[in-house]
């Protein structure tokens, strides 16, 4: 029982993960991106495309092929989706709220209309097993292989990100670069750093990252049999909220993805509660928010506050 | 002399829109091995024409050269290619990263760690700094920030540095360190050019003085063949009288009493530690003290900001402890904060002058609307008085020039009419003409009986313009002295702590208070118990 509960959180969780990943490279950037749910959107059809197109066109599917065309797929109508945030709110200067929540609205009509042309429920269930393993891990009811050995891909390449972004925001130059732009974009220039390059860079990478778990959520979470019904977006903002409960670390936002993951299986678990008993698990994520966020200013830590440059538009010659 | 020459402008011109003309025809040489001070009053093109320089602005016509080239510096990473490395006034620094990391910015290097904490640290050493190379920029002092700003120039192997306006918060001891700092950088081949109002430091560390006036270039003169006068009239273009006028005016009953007032920081440090002192109508009493010793805090629970945790304040006999802010000001009670960032309190920058008239009047009239018209003619009216110079009543704030601000600031309290003024750095980054408009302000009210408490940072300016000053050393008085009968060395000492006068000589209880020291017993009871309820 419990074991399914935590394998379960984490397969949940990973969705939730990769958003807050690239939420936390673009608010990096000193960008709150609210179109990330959209954007998630937007990369699971970049990956239904990639599907459609390699699985549907071969009569045999190689299955790494596959993934990796998918993963490109996502990641390119997500960085595509960037871009234009980027374009709206780094050069042209608009309201980073207002363009985000636009993307949002817009990501999910984009799937919701392409839903129909690419998506295909038997092909998509029937090459689902190449998400779910892969590597050809065994079936084991051993407790230790259950969680740590029988994911698919994506959860592993997750963490994995996380891992590489904790390293490259505090050991890499140009991580200090990064941080330097969403804490005090003038400085970073002062420094000769190009700050409107790093800026397109970060938010389009983070845009590519947060889909993934559009890809994720429909072909391994709902084995290929959720597209347009399925709501991503919901996931998306678990994943905002997520970035801040997990105080823009990484690493943090790993145990808090499987925090939040569990809390959103649970009321499936709980049959024997009632349906609003269960649905009170589903506040618990944005409850925990509010209570790291009322924590940290309470602790005054300084170290652990957003990017101080966040949601702000930077233009030299202004004063 | 036979210098070579590090960096030359010719006929520099920048102009802001189509009306706006920062710099026109500025031509500048700075010499290797030299310190070069830039002087002119506020709006008068300095910080633009460094901004050329340094690469943040792209001057419309004119050229630099560097060694004797032609250069293009259209980025800040062009101007630290020519070695050129400017500290700028409101630091760039990036608040969570440690003076390594900021250090390091931008520098095309790999990112170790250890390798550059050793490299700030020679640097250092080498010309006399104290750092630590791990701290965070958030626990620094000004000075320490400083520092790191200098560094980093050093760092990238700046030969020509710009500082502009490094003195303005530093204390007396700070600025010497910094002097030797720069004498140092100086016979080490390095040029310096450094941006300030104070025309003693210009005389003190500099080699030449070019002034430039309403973006002109006037002229350029060696600082061992002149004077304070001279400087001064070239910078303002007539003559000036420097004195400061001392009203003397017949002593008055106190009208502000303070007695063992205790308050607590933003971060639940104690700020205050039980001060008593009093002002009287008619009467300037400075407040002095290293900037950070509360003095903030003193400002905020008399104007009914922060509640103090003892003590009382009394206000013609008054307790104004608890009251409201509102209240307070109605009382005549009117406190002006002129922070380092100058626009931080007091006043909304994107709201015109007009919008920051009406935030202090809304409430009078009855109607649910707001009467503009009122503000505007009392916002002309100020613009008249004070020699505001702005486009228009509706112009943003933000948009005008330091000093300009700050008159409105002042001028604003000012026009409420009230008994009691509180004004903490007035005059901070503003220019010699400013400044004296600043002060005539004030010795007018202190004329009409007005009791003004004056906290600053220019003790020499504080030694003419005040009565009396109180001195601060970490939340705690050091004592009242008059300011006749006192000396700039006293005063440094008693603001490092180092001299105590508070057991020599009975302080800060005013002989002919307006309450019988049975009632202030009775009200420092009440306060107990109450608190004690609490």
């Amino acid at each position: 029982m419990i074991t399914t509960i935590i394998v379960n959180a984490i397969r949940m969780g990973t969705i939730f993960l990769f958003g807050c990943l690239g939420e936390i490279l673009t608010e990096k950037a000193g960008h709150l991106n609210l179109g990330i749910p959209g954007i998630m959107c937007i990369g699971a059809t970049g990956g239904g495309f990639a599907v459609k197109l390699y699985a549907g066109n071969v009569t045999e599917v190689n299955g790494l092929v596959l993934v990796i065309l998918s993963i490109l797929g996502t990641m390119l109508f997500a960085g595509l989706a960037g871009l234009i945030y980027s374009f709206l709110t780094v050069t042209m200067n608009a309201n980073q709220n207002v363009t985000g929540l636009t993307m949002t609205t817009f990501g999910v009509g984009f799937m919701k209309f392409f839903a129909k042309r690419i998506y295909d429920q038997k092909l998509y269930v029937s090459v689902s097993g190449y998400f779910k393993n892969l590597f050809g891990f065994e079936k084991s009811s051993n407790a230790f292989a259950q969680i740590f050995l029988s994911h698919g891909v994506l959860v592993y390449l997750s963490i994995l990100t996380a891992i590489l972004l904790t390293l490259f925001l505090k050991k890499s130059r140009f991580g200090l670069y990064l941080r330097s732009i969403g804490e005090s974009p003038a400085t970073a220039d002062a420094a000769g750093i190009n700050v409107t390059k790093y800026k397109y860079v970060f938010i389009i990478l983070g845009s590519a990252i947060s889909g993934l778990g559009g890809l994720y959520y429909v072909m391994d979470r709902s084995a290929g049999t959720q597209f347009a019904e399925a709501a991503i977006d919901s996931f998306g903002w678990m994943a905002v909220a997520l970035v801040i409960a997990s105080l823009w670390k990484p690493i943090f936002a790993v145990f808090g993805s499987i925090v939040f993951g569990g809390l959103s299986i649970m009321d499936a678990q709980l049959k024997t509660l009632s349906l609003s008993d269960q649905k009170l698990f589903a506040l618990l994520p944005y409850l925990i928010t509010v209570i790291v966020l009322i924590v940290v200013s309470m602790l005054k830590l300084k170290d652990n506050q957003p990017p101080s440059y966040l949601g702000q538009t930077y233009f030299r010659e202004d004063r | 002399m036979n210098k070579e020459i590090a960096l030359e402008l010719r006929n520099i011109t920048k102009r802001f829109g189509s009306k706006v003309v920062a710099n026109k025809n500025v031509s500048l040489t700075l010499y290797k091995g030299e310190i070069l001070s830039l002087l002119g009053e506020n709006g008068s093109g300095k910080t633009t024409l460094m901004n050329m320089i340094s690469g943040i602005y792209f001057p419309d016509e004119g050229e630099i050269l560097v060694d004797g080239k032609p250069a293009v510096i259209a980025s800040p990473k062009d101007a630290y290619a020519y070695k050129i490395g400017m500290i700028h006034q409101h630091f760039k620094l990036v608040e969570t990263f440690s003076a390594s990391e900021n250090i390091v910015l931008g520098n095309n290097e790999p990112y170790n760690l250890k390798k550059i904490n050793k490299r700030v640290c020679e640097i250092a050493d080498r010309y006399g700094f104290v750092i630590d190379p791990k701290k965070k920029v958030h626990d620094m002092s000004v000075s320490e920030k400083q520092t790191v700003e200098i560094i980093k120039a050093l760092y990238r192997g700046s030969d020509i540095l710009i500082l502009d306006e490094p003195t303005a918060v530093l204390t007396p001891q700070e600025i010497a360190g910094l002097f030797d700092v720069l004498r140092k950088m100086r016979d080490d081949g390095k040029s310096v050019i450094i941006i300030t109002h104070k025309l003693n430091e210009v005389l003190e560390i500099s080699d030449r003085v070019s002034i430039l006036r309403k973006g002109e270039y006037i002229g350029t003169v060696n600082t061992a063949e002149t004077n304070e006068k001279e400087l001064t009239e070239m910078m303002v273009g007539k003559k000036v009288d420097l004195k400061i006028n001392r009203v003397l005016i017949e002593k008055k009953k106190p009208l502000l009493e303070i007695r063992n007032l205790e308050v607590k920081s933003d971060i639940g440090s104690t700020a205050i530690k039980d001060i008593s002192f009093y002002i009287r109508g008619g009467e300037i009493l400075g407040v002095a003290g290293i900037s950070g010793c509360g003095q903030k805090e003193l400002c905020e629970a008399i104007a009914g900001l922060r509640k103090p945790e003892k003590g009382q304040i009394m206000h013609k006999g008054e307790s104004i402890i608890g009251l409201p802010a509102r209240e307070i000001i109605k009382k005549g009670i009117s406190m002006s904060f002129i922070p380092e960032d100058r626009l931080g309190m007091g006043l909304a920058p994107s709201f015109s002058m007009t919008d920051n008239m009406m935030l202090k009047i809304y409430n009078e009239g009855h109607s649910p609307f707001v009467r503009r018209k009122k503000s505007r003619e009392n916002a002309e009216a100020l613009i008249k008085k004070l020699g505001i110079v702005t486009p228009s009543t509706e112009t943003p704030v933000r948009r005008l020039s330091g000093g300009n601000v700050q008159k409105i600031l002042v001028g604003r309290e000012i026009e409420s009419g009230p008994n009691v003024i509180v004004t903490a750095y007035p005059v901070r980054g503003l220019d010699i003409n400013s400044s004296y408009q600043i002060y005539d302000i004030l010795n007018e009210q202190k004329k009409k009986g007005v009791g003004i408490v004056f906290v600053g940072e220019d003790l020499d300016v504080m030694l003419a313009l005040c009565d009396k000053i109180l001195v601060l050393c970490h939340g705690e008085v050091m004592g009242v002295v008059h300011a006749s009968k006192t000396t700039k060395e006293e005063l440094g000492m008693m603001m490092t702590g180092s001299l105590d006068l508070t057991n020599v000589k009975e302080y800060g209880i005013a002989r002919d208070s307006n309450l019988s020291e049975e009632e202030w017993s009775a009200a420092a009871a009440e306060d107990n118990t109450v608190r004690g309820e609490e």
